[in-house]
């Protein structure tokens, strides 16, 4: 009995010494859309924060998609349940930026803590889709990618072309296509995000714009401008690929990446991001090539990034807002920036981070690897290449893909789509620009 | 005969249904007041301002081809489900009344995937329906017929209603076969002995003493098909391709929590709230007259 008294005694004493233990640590919840491979990689980053200091525990939350994380963010937010850091698309930029009071800017909340921090080590390219016009960086830079070719080489093989073959135009990339499809290749061509892939980046990559006022950089009244010309050329022949068999429509998202990383895929178009993936479950040769553009316009302008940055919401105490500005620098540090970008295929968001890859040789040992960036900043950024900043535009996006959904299946023309498209968005434009007058 | 009571006072009959009165008002007349409400202003998605706008989401709703079209695709979907997974229930439950052996283990297997939710059934179909890896779209494929429900529109809806239809058979067998089971025999042998073939039973004396049953199912099924296939449409088509699977409640869903425009959201539950108290009406006013109980 008297065993038992002082097992519980003991018990109990550890019990409150391990209670006040975790409540010195002060904890910074983070929701993410996060899983598979980039999960595992998330998580280690977060591992290796918390060890590093004794005073903050981040504590990371998947909460879906990146669609799903914005609007589990936003329902809390109205809850007032909201997380300290937000994980938010490049889609949804726009939606935060107009929400003033929904979060802590970026320059703020380093300045508040007494954080050293430096916005201009960033990339501009990349941090400029984060800065107000008038210099001031909101969010901070997570992951960046940009749209490039794959190829499939054992199936470039097998179709009797040179894997090595140029494929810089949609002019020669159509060639390969027919070939391979005489040969009897079932997926010559697929492509994931169709709209970021073959309207967003296409328009900044052939320096057209995709919508008015600089892509809305330049302010609300903004309207849609896709259903150009050279827009038109671009969708209708991926509309004939898919009549033709040549291109098969595989889902809105990534999901064509599955049948390209199980070998079924000869080229796609997908994000340089698809790396991580490629790399770990490929049983075949792959290659990186630049995106193809037409050759009527001269040399390509640049791409622009997907991906997504960190938003520090609001209404949270001055320890908490400490311990996230201390985790956002740490981010932000060169050697997590440099093994980010090496490990995933993101961009190097600090000009640091992409000079420390590449001095350590890893260029040279993963030929392709640097494709996407020197895509990003071969030249100096237009008003339509340096984004783009619209309101409600997952919901655009989604219009988007319903009228290509229309272009693939033959049931309309590229123009009717893409007109009707622009006609949609623009009636939500106008709604987000009332709401947020 | 109908009974009547009659209490005298007034409070022990308050006190009685005042259960009642509470969950209607906590479950119904307050969040339905509260969409009404909303439905009269554009918010911002983290509700930090709002205005008022009158009737001016109903105006932007109403010049949507998209949400008119999603009146369409609710009908169809709607009634395919019902009709489909009525009429196998019925089938079924005609079947498994005439058998003598083994009766409890067909309609055990035959209940069984009742017990499945929505949102899990729809996983499985896709699976098996998965461009991918799905062994349904693998045969087809076999048999010279491109499957592509993300591309094509007549597909998906197909595999919406035959996902939707799948787990309501169970649910409409369990309700016939009770109903089937409920039919004196003596009724049927009689007209047997008169010479009746079994289509003349079945058809006037099974499917009019049915028709209580029936009526009930088709009230129901009717509610499901607009309510509660949610988890089946998201899990499957989310909505897609080019809006040929949403319907109402989706869209509901959808343009609320996906796109954050809560006033169109609000404005279209409004609008639902409405169309539902029209379709009871319709219900118990002309269809139910045809019911004998």
């Amino acid at each position: 009995m008297k065993h038992l008294k002082a097992i519980i005694a003991s018990i109990a004493f550890f019990a409150m010494f391990a209670g006040t233990s975790l409540q010195a640590k002060v904890e910074i919840q983070w929701w993410h859309a996060f899983g598979g491979r980039l999960g595992e990689l998330l998580d280690e980053q977060v591992n290796k924060f918390n060890a590093s200091q004794d005073k903050y525990t981040v504590v990371h939350t998947r909460k879906g998609n990146y669609s799903e994380t914005l609007n589990a963010g936003i329902a809390a937010f109205r809850a007032g349940q909201h997380p300290n850091i937000l994980m938010v698309f490049e889609v949804g930029t726009a939606s935060l930026m107009a929400a003033k009071g929904a979060y802590v800017p970026m320059y703020q909340l380093m300045k508040d803590a007494g954080q050293r921090f430096n916005p201009n080590g960033f990339v501009s390219a990349v941090s400029g889709y984060y800065t107000t016009t008038d210099g001031k960086m909101l969010s901070m830079p997570y992951n960046s990618s940009t749209p490039v070719l794959w190829v499939n080489k054992d199936l470039m093989k097998k179709a009797g072309l040179d894997p090595e073959m140029d494929l810089s135009t949609w002019k020669r990339v159509g060639n390969a296509l027919d070939a391979a499809k005489a040969k009897g290749i079932d997926m010559p061509f697929c492509t994931c995000w169709h709209s970021w892939v073959h309207l967003e980046n296409f328009s900044a990559y052939h320096n057209i714009p995709f919508a008015t006022k600089s892509n809305g950089f330049a302010g609300l009244d903004t309207e849609l401008a896709f259903n150009s010309p050279v827009h038109i050329k671009h969708i209708q022949t991926l509309g004939k690929w898919a009549q033709e068999g040549k291109f098969k429509y595989m889902g809105r998202r990534n999901e064509a990446g599955k049948n390209f990383r199980a070998g079924e895929c000869m080229l796609m178009t997908e994000s340089s991001a698809g790396y991580a993936g490629i790399k770990k479950e490929a049983k075949f040769e792959f290659g990186i090539r630049h995106l193809p553009y037409y050759g009527a316009t001269e040399a390509p302008q640049n791409t622009i990034i997907g991906g997504s940055s960190l938003w520090a919401l609001s209404g949270k105490s001055k320890e908490e807002n400490k311990g996230t500005a201390a985790f956002l620098a740490f981010l932000s540090r060169t050697d997590i920036q440099a093994k980010w970008h090496q490990d995933t295929g993101y961009l190097g968001v600090t000009t640091a981070a992409a000079k420390k890859t590449k001095s350590s040789g890893f260029y040279k040992a993963n030929p392709g690897t640097d494709l996407a960036g020197i895509q990003m900043m071969r030249n100096k950024v237009t008003q339509n290449s340096k984004g783009l900043r619209l309101g409600s535009f997952d919901q655009i996006r989604g219009i988007i893909d319903e009228e290509m959904e229309g272009v693939y299946s033959g049931k309309k023309t590229a123009q009717v789509a893409l007109d009707s498209a622009v006609r949609r968005g623009n009636v939500l434009l106008r709604r987000f620009e009332r709401a947020n007058k | 005969m109908e009974k009547r009571v009659f209490f005298k006072g007034w409070w022990l009959p308050a006190l009685l249904v005042a259960p009642q009165l509470l969950i209607s008002f906590v479950f119904f007349f307050y969040p339905s007041g509260q969409a009404i409400w909303n439905s009269l202003f554009l918010p911002d998605p983290f509700g930090l301002k709002t205005e008022f706008v009158g009737l001016d989401n109903f105006r932007f709703l109403l010049s949507d081809p998209y949400y008119l079209a999603s009146f369409k695709t609710t009908v169809i979907f709607s009634t395919a489900v019902s009709v489909s997974s009525m009429a196998l229930g019925l089938y079924l439950a005609a079947l498994a009344d005439r058998l003598i052996k083994g009766a409890g283990v067909y309609q055990t297997l035959l209940i069984w995937p009742y017990a499945i939710a929505p949102a899990i059934a729809g996983v499985l179909w896709l699976f098996m329906f998965n461009g991918n890896i799905g062994l349904a779209s693998y045969y087809l494929k076999a048999l010279g017929y491109e499957w592509n429900h993300t591309l094509k529109g007549d597909q998906a809806m197909f595999l919406v209603i035959l996902a939707s239809s799948w787990g309501r058979i169970s649910y409409n067998f369990l309700f016939f076969l009770a109903g089937l089971q409920a039919i004196p025999k003596s009724i049927i042998e009689a007209a047997a002995i008169d010479g009746a073939s079994f289509w003349k039973r079945f058809g006037t004396i099974v499917i009019p003493l049915l028709s209580p049953i029936t009526f009930f199912l088709l009230v129901v099924n009717i509610v499901y098909a607009f309510f509660d296939t949610f988890g089946v449409i998201h899990t499957i088509t989310s909505g897609g391709p080019e809006q040929s699977t949403t319907i109402l409640v989706y869209k509901v869903f959808s343009d609320g929590f996906v796109s954050q425009d809560l006033g169109s959201s609000a404005a279209q539950s409004v609008i639902l709230l409405v169309l539902v108290g029209i379709l009871t009406v319709i219900q118990f006013k002309y269809i139910e007259r045809k019911v004998h109980y």
